[in-house]
């Protein structure tokens, strides 16, 4: 199997690592502390290509290939998760819905604004309580004439603080279980709309997570993504690609943690020497860039498998899974190997370590991954 | 206008060097352009952005030169030629010789390149090229104005600022300073892969490698002396001056 990058792929990466490293990196750390959404920013990345980057060229996108895709989130992750999730969720679950299940107009109208990054987009279907079992969600909307009347709210909204487009699911057929969920683009501003309460969160700062409550929020029927009971179908086929995504994330934010660790232990001396010439130090580095490198090939796997079409629910589970368990133990360690300061804020790892929690968590909690894993496990 | 810019790939100025049997070693060393050609490449898309035209990346050296060349095709140059046959290798007075056969091939008004290339340092290659080509050139720029046939180039002179004017056409070499250059975008890497890059050989520009071969040979290639730890002088101060005197004499033999 061959993963040797293409030249287009490789100079792609080059820039994102570049506009990273001299224009994201710099920000990282007061976003982080402020947990202002970093607007600006997000402008810039539209300048560059970024918030379209795998959107055709038709729409206002790059038209890049879904690897290339891949490779930035993994590169802006490395600079700062916060960014690298808002592009995730832009572009896998808030822009691709509407390339993929829109009608003509839907894409006209919206797919230019999101691909330029002149909007940013959302995903709300987590609700207070439907997490997990998301077929439990209760926002209802219901037909009246032209327009859905919704009410209901959702949580851990990302993006939330300044979207301007949300894909929204609700309840319009309660007999019909899982079947009986719709997709719904709402923009910004739409009357009964609450931008809600902006949740205080452990890390991935910046990123905007908030409450959404719907009064009597009217979204015209041209409005509705798909067909009616398409909602949950809708959603977890995002969520393949959506899960790939944070892999990368996963898989960025792990590269810094050892880049810096490894820095680290290069630098620091205890007992007269260099504390990487103790091999109890070797050995962790080596476990690191071991799980890293497998937690590599496993993402770019399932981009590929899902960029030449094939099936990869299971990969991008698996790729998932693992790069976000090692983007937490990886993390985790490179606290151990600063030590004392590896606990205070003024160097980044203990940051790498609260944002990496999350990945283990969104998009389909590992366990849930798990569930997925076997599922599609091969007949014994 | 047909802005000509002539392009070499080097060492990232960031990577270590390392010297083996007598060459740079360059396995798994990043390249990129040389910084003073950058310069000259973003300078060229900003004559065309105000004149109008077209920019042509000229470039001699192995293939691996493409990605330096798909980067200025990425910032916006319209297309390129890379001479990649060895039988095009050699020095400055080779280089100078292909891409002025090259150049002589196709219709330009303005030829743009680095001051010098960060890895050579010779700074010959692109005067050597308006010799060959029988036009003037104004080195070292730090700006660069042409209104109509005229060009007039601003460079630094010790200080101050020194103003030559000249006619197009005409060749110019870029300094630090004379511009930022772009970030290539996204849509530009992809836009780039589909714009026309043409391999050239001795053949096709009908040059007798015989008759271009280099006309210096590198005799030897060497690291500098590691910097040794500096050394506080003793004593008062007629001790320390004689010790300086002394040293400078006889240790680093600078003054006889
Ligand atoms: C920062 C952040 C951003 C988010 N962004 C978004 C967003 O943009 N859009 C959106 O819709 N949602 C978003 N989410 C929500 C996220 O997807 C959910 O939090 C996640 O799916 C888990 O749901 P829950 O929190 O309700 O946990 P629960 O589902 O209540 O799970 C609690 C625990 O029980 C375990 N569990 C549940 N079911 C099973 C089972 N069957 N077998 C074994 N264990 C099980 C879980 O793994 C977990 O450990 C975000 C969450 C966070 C924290």
């Amino acid at each position: 199997m061959d993963f040797t990058l293409t030249a287009e792929q490789s100079q792609m990466r080059q820039l994102v690592r570049s506009f990273a490293r001299d224009v994201i990196a710099p920000r990282a750390s007061e976003i982080d502390r402020t947990d202002r959404f970093p607007r600006d920013l997000i402008r810039q990345m539209g300048e560059l290509g970024l918030m379209g980057l795998p959107i055709p060229e038709a729409y206002g996108g790059v038209g890049a290939d879904y690897l290339s895709y891949v490779l930035a989130i993994e590169e802006i992750s490395y600079a700062s998760a916060a960014v690298g999730v808002i592009l995730a969720v832009h572009t896998s679950v808030g822009t691709f819905p509407i390339l993929y299940f829109g009608t003509d107009a839907q894409r006209q109208r919206y797919l230019p604004k999101l691909a330029s990054g002149e909007w940013v987009a959302a995903f709300a279907l987590t609700e207070p309580d439907a997490g997990s079992d998301a077929a439990a969600i209760r926002t209802r909307a219901v037909r009246d004439g032209d327009d859905y009347v919704i009410n209901g709210n959702k949580v851990f909204i990302t993006n939330a603080s300044d979207a301007d487009l949300f894909c929204v699911f609700a309840v319009t057929d309660t007999r019909r279980g899982k079947r009986g969920l719709t997709a719904f683009l709402v923009e910004r501003g739409t009357p009964g709309l609450v931008i809600g309460r902006k949740l205080e969160k452990m890390g991935l700062n910046g990123s905007g997570t908030c409450e959404l409550v719907f009064e009597d929020m009217r979204v015209p029927a041209e409005n509705r993504l798909g067909q009616e009971g398409e909602g949950f179908s809708i959603a977890m086929r995002l969520l393949d690609g959506g899960r790939i995504g944070i892999a990368a994330q996963g898989l960025g934010i792990a590269r810094a943690a050892f880049d810096a660790a490894h820095a680290y232990v290069r630098r620091r001396r205890q007992f007269g020497q260099e504390i990487f010439q103790f091999q109890g130090v070797q050995f962790m580095l080596a476990d690191m860039a071991t799980k890293i490198e497998a937690a590599r090939w496993l993402v770019y796997h399932a981009a590929v498998l899902r960029q030449n079409g094939q099936p990869c629910t299971r990969e991008a589970s698996m790729a998932k899974l693992f790069a976000t368990d090692t983007a937490m133990q990886v993390t985790t360690d490179a606290v151990q190997l600063f030590g004392g300061y590896g606990y205070v804020k003024e160097y980044p790892v203990e940051r790498y370590m609260r944002d990496a929690k999350v990945t283990q968590i969104y998009e389909g909690t590992n366990q849930i991954q798990r569930m997925v894993i076997a599922r599609h496990l091969p007949r014994a | 206008m047909n802005i000509l810019v002539c392009l070499k790939q080097t060492f990232d100025t960031e990577e270590r060097i390392v010297v083996e049997n007598g060459r740079v070693k360059e396995d798994g060393v990043k390249f990129i352009i040389n910084p003073y050609d950058e310069y000259a490449v973003e300078e060229a898309l900003r004559l065309k952005e105000e004149h109008g035209g077209e920019v042509t990346v000229v470039s001699v050296g192995p293939s691996r030169f493409e990605e330096a060349i798909r980067t200025a095709l990425a910032m916006g140059a319209d297309e390129a030629i890379l001479a990649d046959d060895p039988a095009l290798f050699g020095d400055e007075y080779t280089v100078a010789k292909v891409l002025a056969a090259i150049i002589r091939q196709r219709p330009f008004d303005i030829i743009l390149a680095g001051n010098q290339a960060v890895d050579d340092g010779s700074g010959q290659v692109a005067v050597r090229l308006a010799e060959e080509l029988g036009i003037p050139h104004i080195s070292t720029l730090t700006k660069l104005v042409v209104e109509g046939n005229q060009v007039t180039g601003y460079r630094d002179a010790e200080g101050d600022v020194e103003v030559v004017q000249a006619t197009l056409p005409v060749l110019v070499t870029a300094q630090q300073g004379l511009n930022e250059p772009r970030y290539p975008s996204l849509i530009g890497i992809r836009k780039a892969s589909k714009k026309p890059l043409t391999h050239v050989t001795a053949a096709d520009l009908g040059l007798n490698p015989e008759e271009i071969r280099p006309r210096t040979k590198v005799v030897d290639t060497f690291l500098p002396k590691p910097k040794q730890a500096g050394k506080i002088l003793q004593g008062d101060l007629q001790e320390q001056v004689r010790e300086l005197v002394q040293s400078l004499r006889t240790v680093d033999k600078v003054i006889g």
